[in-house]
């Protein structure tokens, strides 16, 4: 069971879920202080420590669309935050495979702030409405990637494979 | 074949490939910018446990450039550039373009203007702007930090899905101030701002045919606007020309171009003469309306520049516009050219001191305030006329101000007024 912490439109930018300013700071370890830095009122909860690992975020289409900054999704990983959204700009949801953020497409969600969710690999059941949605599964090209941990491990599996080392 | 199956095909070893295939592709340039500090720090990690010293597959297919926060703008940024100073010597990285004024500028710029970039080549960047490079006839796109660290390690791009490919034919010429910029904002309203997501954006036409590289670059920079993982024009004279006269290259420039039974996704046909100077609106990059909607909307602050619109013609025709004239009082311009080589032209040409003397600040090559990180801030309820590429809610910095999106004639026309104004009233 996850709590849906906040509900988020169309086109949530990485400049949104990750400002700018903030660029300097890369590593994963320090990035989660900034994620929706302005964004008061969510960027209040996370930092809150009230929110467990699990959480949901849900959104309209296209988030994550704009930069390529890692810190978009590293900064939520931090929190071990799901996000549900109707769909997900390109290079964020290739960023959110290879460091382990859970993304779920889910074309049709229809979820409030407060609500209890059930997220499974196909589909959503939204518990406070006891409505269920179907997911669409991951590019298949990204799918190895997931099942290895993450890209940092997938490639060192094949650094060491060609290094006759594996 | 389209151009990018053609190129993936190549790169991957295989005949022939189409969209939904996976393949493996062998990169031939891969670029950072300052973030390249994250990529150093992933890139150690895969290595870590292994018992093998950290190694790059090939340091001479690897281009660094420093341009988001150029001169640092903190001791954190300061410390990060000193870390991948350090990390491009041990690794003999000769293709660094550090903070100088002869050879530094921005990432989109020195790549083409030095010749990185060839006709065919799979070019991967830590930034997602680098489908600029579609212009000069490649596959380039961009990818997150850790994807390079694998890149650097490897040196293939992993598990590519070959994108469909739209295809956008353009015919007839441009009206008199307006230019690939409109074209551009027109066709991500059009497309919206996941239109092209997962997708490549192909342009043929007799208007690109006729566009200069300059503007090539500023149709493949923005694609990503509307969701593209490329844009690319196919190869032809023009890119030959850039590639000789601009960039040096002196070795042969095989060029890619698509099969006439190419297999696209869907075909876009516009009409570049019936274009009017477009404007995308706040907070979002396909809110796209043509200048009438807008006109005589209060600006604080004018930018020309940017890996979009900061290219020698882009000051050229800005200081055309503002040549003996004044920005109005209680507006500021900035300028910034987007390449040191660049800036030397305009310097030579005499535009520089147009600007200034009209009462633009000329600042450094570099990305400038376009993505808030290092000057050029906003002032609360203030708003920004911009020739950059992105309009998001805070994006110059501060999330209570508006940036309006436009062609460096419109931004050049509204600083003498200090409101949107139409540059075809003078023109």
């Amino acid at each position: 069971m996850a709590q849906v912490i906040s509900k988020l439109g169309d086109d949530v930018s990485t400049d949104v879920i990750y400002p700018g300013r903030h660029m300097a700071t890369v590593l994963p370890t320090e990035t989660p202080q900034f994620a929706f830095a302005d964004n008061a009122e969510l960027n209040g909860k996370l930092k809150s420590k009230q929110v467990p690992p699990g959480s949901v975020i849900v959104a309209g289409k296209n988030f994550g669309c704009g930069s390529s900054r890692e810190q978009a999704c590293s900064c939520l990983k931090g929190y071990e935050l799901t996000i549900v959204a109707r769909g997900f700009a390109r290079i964020f949801l290739q960023n959110s495979i290879n460091l382990g953020l859970r993304l779920v497409t889910v074309p049709d969600i229809e979820a409030s702030e407060g609500d209890e969710l059930e997220v499974t690999a196909d589909r959503v059941l939204n518990k406070t409405t006891g409505k269920s949605f179907a997911a669409v599964p991951l590019p298949k090209a990204r799918q190895a990637i997931v099942d290895a941990g993450g890209l940092i491990a997938y490639t060192r599996k094949r650094v060491l494979g060609a290094a006759g080392k594996a | 074949m389209t151009v990018v199956e053609k190129i993936l095909a190549r790169a991957s070893g295989r005949s022939a490939v189409r969209a939904g295939d996976v393949v493996e592709p062998a990169v031939d340039l891969a670029m950072s910018h300052e973030n390249a500090a994250l990529v150093v720090n992933q890139f150690t990690e895969v290595f870590k446990g292994t018992g093998l010293k950290p190694k790059i597959w090939d340091p001479s297919k690897i281009a660094i450039i420093f341009d988001h926060r150029v001169p640092a703008e903190s001791p954190k940024t300061a410390s990060n550039q000193k870390k991948v100073r350090e990390f491009v010597a041990e690794h003999g990285i000769a293709r660094f373009h550090d903070i100088r004024g002869d050879e530094g500028g921005i990432c989109h710029q020195i790549l083409p203007e030095n010749g990185y970039v060839r006709p065919g080549a799979v070019v991967v960047g830590t930034d997602s702007h680098t489908t600029s490079h579609g212009a000069l006839d490649a596959f380039s796109f961009g990818i997150g930090a850790t994807e390079m660290a694998s890149v650097w390690s490897l040196g293939v791009a992993l598990n590519v899905e070959v994108p469909q490919t739209i295809k956008v034919e353009v015919s007839g010429p441009f009206a008199p101030a307006v230019g690939p910029k409109d074209l551009i904002l027109h066709l991500v309203g059009l497309l919206t701002a996941e239109g092209a997501n997962f997708r490549v954006i192909e342009f043929h036409g007799e208007t690109i045919r006729m566009m200069s590289t300059s503007g090539r670059l500023v149709l493949c920079n923005m694609s990503v606007e509307a969701g593209a993982t490329s844009g690319v024009v196919p190869g032809d004279d023009e890119t030959v020309r850039y590639l000789r006269e601009v960039a040096g290259v002196a070795d042969p420039v095989p060029l890619v171009t698509p099969d006439p039974d190419a297999d696209y996704e869907r075909v876009i046909k516009i009409d570049a003469s019936s274009l009017v100077p477009q404007i995308a609106c706040p907070h979002t990059v396909d809110n796209v309306k043509p200048i009438g909607a807008v006109l005589g909307t209060k600006v604080h602050q004018i930018v020309i520049g940017s890996c979009t619109n900061g290219r020698l013609d882009d000051i050229a025709a800005a200081a055309r516009i503002l040549r003996g004239k004044k920005v109005a009082r209680g507006t500021r311009m900035l300028v910034f050219p987007a390449s040191s080589r660049i800036y030397q032209q305009a310097l030579d040409e005499g535009y520089i001191g147009d600007l200034m003397r009209a009462g633009a600040v000329v600042m450094n090559s570099g990305c400038g305030p376009c993505l808030g990180v290092h000057e050029g801030a906003l002032g609360d309820g203030e708003v920004a006329l911009s020739t950059t590429n992105r309009n998001f809610k805070g994006r110059m910095g501060n999330p209570n101000s508006e940036v309006y999106l436009c062609s460096p004639e419109v931004a050049a026309a509204s600083a003498l007024t200090g409101v949107i104004t139409d540059p075809r009233k003078g023109a």
